[in-house]
């Protein structure tokens, strides 16, 4: 290897530089959101194990790479080209192959196997606890999802609209847009649907995502003990504003909640009502002067 | 021998028995007329590297967008627009022909062949992929589509989406698909039929399985796309439901049909790349490739575990757990034969004599990220980690880095490798070097940070997003890496024009090569070969150096740190 001239030692030095550049300003941001290279958790158990899945693959990935990686560069710089360097003249062997082909697969099933341990646990909704809220009712099961335990859960409908969210309570007229108000620590079980193109729910911090399709119903859950606000948005392009198709979970002490839910009843039924009553006046006045023959659309009603 | 046995026979009487010479067609006539494989070869690749640019343009106005929170650089139609043609482009018109590109102009030499099996297929098969190419940028003039490069119904139908760019974009996948269908017809033809003699299966080029498997890939998975395509025509203008669930349609049925070719199909992109590595290697090595026949047999298991997995793009959608399983214990397969793959690369490395020319760099180099994709890749196949990263940018990363990383790199190892033979002329290495380091040093800062910007929840094909979201920071960083990578490829588009004229003079085998492309001169003449060498090994170059050594007792064989070539 001849000495280095200055202009690649200048070369060398400003790739250094960068490199150094791009670790510090990936560790800023690694101090800024704590979520560098893992998936965000810790509004809901499924998250969590989810997490916790994502971890252990990670630590075999983080082996395996540096492994392989470590390898690979090994072997290219000390077997690079020198006068008088003969290459061995190799071409296989059959043991190592089988090794390393074996080797391989059974790092696969063991993630198989973990996975499949820990799946029942994400997919299958849990018990509400002892707290959560009293009148949940039963669900019943579902071509895949599982009745939580006990079966007490509050089944919200989810509706998916270029661009906002629709949430349909169970068991009276009410209903709310992009944000969701639950109880803490009920579980919570999602019918996922969409009125006109496909949508993704996601909250990250309350678990995986679920496309919302017309004409299917997805399903999954989550059960938050922690109150607070989690945000998410739509995750599968659904048009132009796309981008600003925002979902929140709200999530409040038992009390509130049933305070929230008895006054949104009570605001829908009186917007029905002044929408009605709307109506049959304009209708009336419609009657009168055949020539304006618009109609008008209730406020309040539920599309 | 036939005219004397026909003389003998026929009763001499005086004939005119000259036929006139086809004038040899010059200038662009010879070019437009054309049904030699190594000139319709260079057209592919000329016509896939534009469309590669107007990618890369597309990408950097991507990029600008999002460079800073809330921008408003470009309006979210155009936004939707340019992810639309970004997706679109680099698959279907660059990366998929490219290899078509390189294999039309290499099978034949690699398997000591005239030409492809059908020529004029072959002139077809080139001005279908232009014509398609044509067909999707005319919509420019009109409204480009916007559904993105999946283009999932009901979004893509006629109530979401008017605009013609949407039927453009159909019509342009349906000639493009059928360009590359008549295309792997023909590579199949080639390689089961005109290989030269001796050289059978087991001696057959590397890169010729893996064009092989590319070809049986495009043609049984071409047809459920051209399916997919004509269902989403017919909903969109002759009254069709295939995709309407209110008319007892399925908006799942264009994802299954969709993903049944677009899972392949990073095969069909993939494949050839590692076919490329497996033939540098060895060369740069100065090492017989390790483990051959592994190598060979999993590019065909990978092709064929590669139409069982289609369903974890759909990982998200409603799916019985059996299903859910089923998708991803076949995705878990494939990384089977590719982890053999890399495992028998870097043992071809492994106790070699390294030659570090610019191919072998961007070779190295796709194995090195490559392996990033695959290992994101098995995040991704673990269905309840995929409900996470799906749909994110984690998917974004990862797709790169095995599109890209897999495959983009091979694409410049290729040409760096075999611009010689093309031209006659050697790329410049200073700046092959270069545009090596400011591709490497450009792809990852682009695209490992977005893996992050995934992981902390932000989603695909979104044209803004809030500065409270905490993704500004992995934005800019990928920005400003996106501006390296494009300045990278710069340098090497710059230094295939310039070497174009000014390159060194490459000789008939300037990197002493094992395949019989090296066996002709650079460029080859119209009939490729005057004779056509016996083929004993895997290496028939090697043993024909060895021969040529033998009579004249100059040494052919390459020493170790001797100058390859002087550049």
């Amino acid at each position: 290897m001849s000495p280095l001239t200055p202009a690649r030692r200048l070369l060398r030095l400003a790739g250094l530089a960068a490199l150094g550049a791009v670790a510090g300003s990936l560790l800023a941001s690694g101090v800024a959101s704590a979520d560098l290279l893992t998936p965000e958790s810790g509004g809901s158990p499924n998250a969590d194990r989810i997490d916790t899945l994502y971890k252990l693959i990670l630590y075999i990935a983080i082996v395996v790479f540096i492994g392989v990686e470590g390898a690979l560069i090994w072997s290219l710089v000390r077997f690079r080209a020198r006068k008088g360097r003969v290459a061995a003249q190799i071409h296989g062997n059959t043991r190592l192959e089988i090794g390393w082909t074996v080797g391989a697969a059974v790092l696969l099933v063991f993630i198989t196997a973990v996975t499949f341990v820990q799946l029942g646990k994400i997919k299958n909704p849990e018990a509400s606890d002892p707290g959560g809220l009293a009148g949940a009712r039963p669900v019943y099961a579902s071509t895949d999802q599982p009745p939580p335990p006990g079966g007490r859960a509050l089944n919200i409908r989810v509706n998916g609209q270029q661009y906002i969210w629709r949430y349909q309570y169970p068991g009276a007229d009410v209903f709310a847009y992009e944000e969701m108000v639950v109880p803490e620590d009920t579980t919570v079980t999602l019918d996922i649907t969409a009125d006109d193109v496909a949508h993704s729910w996601w909250i990250p911090e309350l678990g995986g995502k679920f496309d919302a399709l017309p004409g299917y119903v997805n399903k999954t859950w989550f059960k938050a003990s922690e109150p607070g606000l989690y945000e998410g948005q739509c995750a599968e392009l659904c048009g132009r504003n796309h981008a600003n198709m925002l979902a929140r979970v709200r999530v409040v002490p038992v009390a509130r909640y049933q305070t929230w839910f008895d006054r949104q009843q009570a605001d829908i039924a009186a917007a029905r009502k002044a929408g009605a009553e709307g109506r049959r006046a304009l209708e009336q006045e419609g009657g009168a002067s055949s020539t304006e023959g618009g109609t008008s659309s209730a406020p309040g009603s539920d599309q | 021998m036939l005219t004397t046995d026909t003389a003998k026979r026929t009763i001499a009487r005086p004939q005119v028995v000259a036929h006139e010479i086809e004038r040899p067609s010059r200038g662009w006539v010879s070019w437009v007329t054309t049904t030699d494989h190594k000139k319709i070869g260079i057209l592919y690749l000329f016509t896939t590297f534009v469309f590669f640019v107007l990618g890369g343009v597309e990408a950097l106005l991507l990029r600008i967008q999002l460079g800073a929170p809330d921008n408003t650089f470009l309006e979210p139609d155009k936004y939707n627009q340019l992810f639309t043609l970004h997706g679109t482009t680099m698959v279907f018109l660059f990366v998929i022909p490219v290899f078509a590109g390189f294999a039309n102009y290499l099978i034949p030499l690699m398997i000591g062949a005239r030409d492809m099996a059908f020529p004029r297929l072959n002139a077809w098969s080139y001005w279908m992929l232009l014509f398609g190419g044509i067909v999707l940028y005319a919509s420019l003039f009109f409204t480009p589509p916007e559904a993105g490069w999946t283009s999932y119904p009901p979004l893509s139908g006629k109530d979401y989406v008017p605009g013609g760019g949407m039927d453009a974009w159909i019509i342009a996948l349906h000639i493009i698909g059928l360009s590359s269908m008549l295309g792997g017809v023909n590579f199949i033809a080639t390689i089961q039929n005109m290989r030269a003699p001796g050289l059978g299966w087991g001696r057959l080029p590397l890169f010729g399985w893996s064009i092989l498997i590319y070809s049986y890939l495009i043609v049984i998975v071409s047809p459920a796309l051209a399916a997919a395509l004509a269902m989403l025509l017919i909903d969109r203008h002759y009254g069709g439901t295939f995709f309407d669930p209110t008319q007892g349609g399925s908006a799942l049925l264009w994802q299954h049909a969709f993903w049944f070719y677009s899972h392949p199909a990073v095969y069909i992109m993939a494949l050839p790349a590692f076919g490329v590595v497996s033939e540098v290697l060895p060369v740069f090595a100065r090492k017989p490739i390790f483990g051959y026949k592994a190598i060979a047999a999993s590019t065909a298991a990978i092709g064929f575990l590669g139409l069982l997995v289609w369903a974890h793009h759909m990982f998200s959608t409603p799916m019985s757990t059996v299903v859910l399983a089923f998708f991803m214990l076949s995705s878990f397969l494939i990384a089977v034969p590719t982890g053999v793959k890399i495992f028998n690369w870097i043992a071809t490395l492994w106790q070699g004599a390294i030659e570090y020319k610019t191919p072998l760099l961007f070779s190295a180099g796709l194995i090195g990220v490559f392996l990033i994709g695959g290992i994101s890749g098995i995040f991704l196949a673990v269905f309840p980690v995929n409900w996470q990263l799906t749909d994110t940018y984690f998917v974004v990363a990862h797709l790169h880095y095995v599109l890209f990383g897999g495959s983009v790199f091979g694409i410049f190892a290729a040409l760096y490798y075999w611009f010689p033979k093309m031209s006659g002329r050697m790329l410049n290495e200073r700046m092959g070097r270069l545009s090596f380091w400011l591709i490497m040093i450009g792809f990852n800062l682009t695209f490992l940070v977005q893996h992050s910007a995934g992981l902390s929840g932000m989603p695909r094909r979104v044209y803004e997003y809030s500065a409270s979201a905490g993704w500004t920071a992995y934005n800019q960083i990928s920005t400003v890496g996106s501006f390296v990578l494009a300045i990278g490829i710069g340098v090497t588009l710059l230094n295939v024009v310039r070497s174009l004229k000014k390159g060194a003079v490459a000789g008939p085998d300037p990197w002493k090569g094992n395949t019989l492309e090296w066996f002709t001169q650079s460029p080859p003449p119209e009939n490729n070969f005057d004779a056509i060498p016996r083929v004993r090994s895997v290496e028939p170059m090697k043993d024909i150096r060895r021969e040529v050594e033998k009579e004249t007792g100059v040494l052919q064989q390459q020493r170790a740190g001797h100058p390859l070539v002087k550049v």
